[in-house]
């Protein structure tokens, strides 16, 4: 069934497709996310939350990201484990580092935003909370990764790991919003966005969709690029 | 004696002889109940209302300790290709152990939580409920376990990566755990032993599968 | 539009900070990243 996917999914031609595509992808991404920004600066602030608003649209954006990324990286570990295809190993490894800094930058930005909401730099609530422990499922990824030396079993390995924390991501979501609502304390962010304000967010989510996108096609050319130079290398040994 | 029995028994008395897994588990276990309030103040109210999760979070660390060599011991010396080639399917021999795992840890834990839960002033029903909870839900630690042992058995210092990889994954477990022991002290049902009963039959059903897959292919690399 | 973000300036800005400096830094680690590799082919390939 996917076998038109995989005739793309050779590296040569992967590295072909991906170098055309991908100026017009960070075109697109840096148009959307400039709108983005533009249409944040021009919303009125909230009439709660003031200009704190702000911090919404970058905040977001990039929780949302550290689960989009996550699942990517589980799907390409599907491809892995079951085609054993080297650009799934590549794709799955590279999306880590990616889905990490995204995972830190929601929980510093929600940090800057918790506090004058709440009054707290911290608070565990249930986004929070299985968000820093997404981090720290990105966290061993990378480290068992790094940890096993021959690339293949690696990537195999990982796979595992990358399916296994997928399959629970849903299940810790859904025991820590029980946990949170269970010891219920401070009044927690509802999750009714203002009309005025799902443009801007909207669209920096969008944005941040894209940049994701243009970095990991970048990440995963570089991949492919530094194989071949070890081949050439082994090549000549 | 079938295959499967024989393992269990193999690496039962292997954790109970080198004085290594049951001894050190529960000795871990009473130094965390012992070293926690000397870290947070006397007040036993205090402590009587956190006292779950902490005997929660050190069983669970607890397990852990021994969790590395679960698999690897016997990678490194041969005896998981013979395994392997055995009439025991690698699931049936991932399931064994895992089993072994817990009799030589979780449930001497959940055993020892009773004279624990006193250093904390738990009340009979709340110090009840947590072992019931660490019966029910130490079974979910094994199984995750096997499987964080069964991705890093050729790692030679896999042991720092294990908690990372496994301990996120169990978060649920710590959770409901201590969920069951909450609804006991403010008398609110809230379905926390379904969610732990739950989370904890998944993860034992899947955890041999999913061990055997990863031995494969450390077994094949 | 209006950069007015009285008076919650000591949060907002730190947090568009973090972002920029985070993203930006991951952009430009991954074009360092291609460019290194990208030169470490061409010197091999001409070998």
């Amino acid at each position: 069934m996917f076998d038109w996917l995989f005739r793309y999914a050779n590296p040569a031609r992967f590295l072909g497709l991906s170098g055309a595509v991908l100026p017009w992808l960070a075109a697109v991404t840096v148009l959307t996310i400039g709108t983005g920004l533009y249409l944040g600066f021009s919303a009125p602030p909230d009439y709660q939350q003031g200009r704190t608003v702000l911090i919404m649209f970058i905040h977001v954006p990039a929780a949302s990201m550290a689960t989009v990324v996550y699942l990517s990286m589980a799907v390409a570990s599907l491809f892995s484990l079951v085609n054993r295809h080297i650009l799934a190993d590549v794709a799955a490894r590279t999306a880590a580092p990616i889905g990490a800094v995204f995972t830190l930058l929601a929980l510093a930005t929600g940090s800057l935003w918790g506090k004058p909401m709440w009054g707290t730099w911290w608070e565990w609530d249930g986004r929070m909370t299985s968000t820093l422990v997404q981090f720290f499922l990105y966290l061993g990824y990378s480290a068992l990764w790094n940890a096993i030396e021959d690339e293949t079993k690696a990537a195999r390995i990982c796979a595992i790991l990358a399916l296994v924390g997928a399959v629970n991501i849903p299940i810790i979501k859904f025991s820590v919003d029980w946990w949170a609502t269970l010891h219920q304390g401070e009044s927690i962010v509802s999750g009714h966005v203002a009309p005025v304000f799902l443009g801007p967010l909207l669209t920096m989510m969008g944005g941040y969709f894209l940049l994701f996108l243009t970095l990991w096609l970048v990440r995963i050319r570089t991949m492919i690029v530094e194989r071949r130079a070890r081949n050439l290398m082994g090549a000549e040994a | 004696m079938t295959p499967f029995f024989a393992l269990l028994r193999r690496d039962l008395r292997l954790s109970v002889r080198e004085g290594g897994g049951v001894g050190l588990a529960l000795g871990f276990f009473a130094l965390v109940a012992t070293l926690v309030p000397l870290g947070v103040g006397p007040d036993m109210l205090l402590l009587s209302k956190v006292g779950a999760g902490i005997l929660w979070v050190g069983a669970t660390l607890a397990a852990l300790l021994s969790l590395d060599r679960l698999f690897q011991a016997d990678y490194e010396d041969g005896s998981l290709d013979l395994v392997a080639l055995s009439p025991l399917s690698l699931e049936g021999a991932a399931a064994a152990k895992m089993i072994a795992h817990w009799l030589a840890t979780g449930l001497p834990l959940t055993l020892l939580s009773p004279v624990l839960s006193v250093l904390f002033g738990l009340p009979t029903g709340a110090m009840l409920m947590l072992a019931a909870s660490l019966l029910l839900g130490t079974p979910a630690v094994s199984a995750a376990g096997a499987i964080g042992a069964s991705l890093t058995l050729s790692l030679r210092r896999g042991g720092l990566i294990l908690p990372l990889i496994v301990l996120p994954l169990l978060t649920p477990a710590v959770i409901f755990g201590t969920g069951m022991v909450v609804e006991v002290q403010t008398g609110l049902a809230t379905g926390a032993f379904g969610f732990l009963a739950a989370f904890s039959l998944a993860t034992v059903l899947l955890s041999p599968f999913i061990a055997a897959m990863a031995v494969r292919l450390n077994l094949a690399g | 539009m209006s950069f007015d973000v009285a008076p919650y300036g000591a949060f907002i800005w730190p947090a568009y900070a973090v972002t920029v400096i985070a993203l930006g830094g991951l952009i430009v680690w991954t074009i360092a990243k291609w460019r290194a590799a990208k030169a470490k082919l061409a010197a091999l390939e001409k070998q």
